[in-house]
């Protein structure tokens, strides 16, 4: 019988879990901090083509454009590509109204060198990318940058 | 009554609750690695203004159609062939040593045909209405590649690193020596190499 004590004895301890909410806690504020809240509702396909001379985008100055074919969350009857500003649908004509609402939610000292990112779906049409463009050109924001992924864009 | 020590609270529940914090967290987080091709708009369209007249040799005629086919100065090209080809035009430095505007830091054939200088130098790009976006950003990426690598030339020629590599740091905030001198020098890089890329309106076919 001693023999079987003796066997026992010598098991391994359970392991200490003490320190586990510690650990998830680390974890749990990382991502907390590292969590942006999506703010706009997307309404359009968006996949973006690749690109590889890209630069980085200064989030706090830019305010986005979204263009693409209408997605599951659109309700209106559109069914060629349409431009999203902020949670709305716009007509292209209205777009320079629109994106200078948008640049007065900015912080004021950087709404005079306000970013226009651009995420356009791969699918849209550069006639469309143009008249956008032109109506920024009317808004007086010149500066653009159209959001790709990054990776090979010739074949 | 007798002191009575407060019973401890059983914390083992702890972790799960932090656990399904957890989970909400990394389900909702979107880590935002927004990049992208950066362009300058022109100025509102001025009537007053009469555009000023550019030699057809300075001009890099860039067209692409509705089936996104390429037709640059006149020849139909492939998309890969692009890069090296506006490289070529703007790196040509036509004008002859001892003129004014000679390119002294120009690699090219110095073809008395194609461009003078840098300077003088503009790509022009324009699409059909009906062309892909994707095949649009593509013929952007490599003229802006082209840019890059002759500012990348350049800069190694001078300062020994390069334009690319110096401005992605500066932009990310973790350059690692002067950075007001760094700028001063990415100017100097954009003064010889000046990023002249005009578009036309799409044609609607």
């Amino acid at each position: 019988m001693s023999k079987f004590k003796k066997k026992k004895g010598g098991e391994l301890p359970p392991v200490n879990t003490a320190s586990l909410p510690d650990i998830v806690f680390m974890l749990l504020f990382f991502f907390m901090v590292a969590t942006v809240l999506r703010k706009n509702d997307l309404k359009v396909l968006n996949q973006l083509p690749p690109a590889d001379q890209i630069e980085k985008l200064d989030k706090s100055r830019t305010v986005f454009i979204y263009i693409g074919k209408p997605g599951p969350n659109y309700k209106g009857k559109a069914r060629e590509a349409i431009v999203q500003i902020g949670d709305r649908i716009v007509d292209v004509s209205e777009v320079k109204t629109a994106i200078l609402q948008e640049v007065t939610k900015l912080r004021e000292e950087l709404q005079s060198s306000a970013i226009v990112a651009l995420k356009i779906d791969q699918d849209a049409e550069a006639g469309l990318v143009y008249d956008v463009k032109q109506e920024l050109r009317e808004a007086n924001l010149p500066k653009i940058i159209f959001i790709t992924t990054a990776g090979e864009s010739v074949e | 009554m007798a002191k009575r020590s407060a019973p401890e609270i059983n914390a083992g529940s702890m972790a799960d609750i932090a656990f399904l914090l957890l989970i909400f967290f990394l389900v909702t987080t979107t880590i935002d690695k927004d990049k992208g091709l950066v362009r300058q708009l022109p100025p509102p369209l001025d009537e007053e203004i009469i555009p000023p007249i550019i030699k057809q040799k300075n001009l890099f005629v860039v067209l692409v159609n509705s089936n996104n086919d390429l037709l640059v100065e006149d020849e139909p090209m492939e998309l890969k062939d692009l890069r090296q080809a506006a490289k070529d035009f703007l790196d040509n430095g036509g004008i002859p040593a001892g003129q004014e505007g000679h390119c002294n830091y120009c690699q090219g054939a110095r073809s008395p045909s194609s461009s003078d200088n840098p300077d003088k130098a503009i790509i022009s790009m324009s699409s059909a209405r009906k062309t892909d976006y994707t095949t649009y950003i593509a013929v952007q990426n490599e003229l802006g590649a082209a840019y890059n690598e002759l500012r990348d030339r350049e800069s190694q020629r001078l300062f020994g690193w390069k334009y690319t590599e110096v401005k992605a740091a500066i932009d990310a905030g973790n350059y690692e020596g002067n950075e007001e001198k760094a700028k001063e020098k990415l100017k100097q890089v954009r003064a010889l190499i000046p990023f002249k890329l005009s578009e036309a309106e799409p044609k609607s076919n």
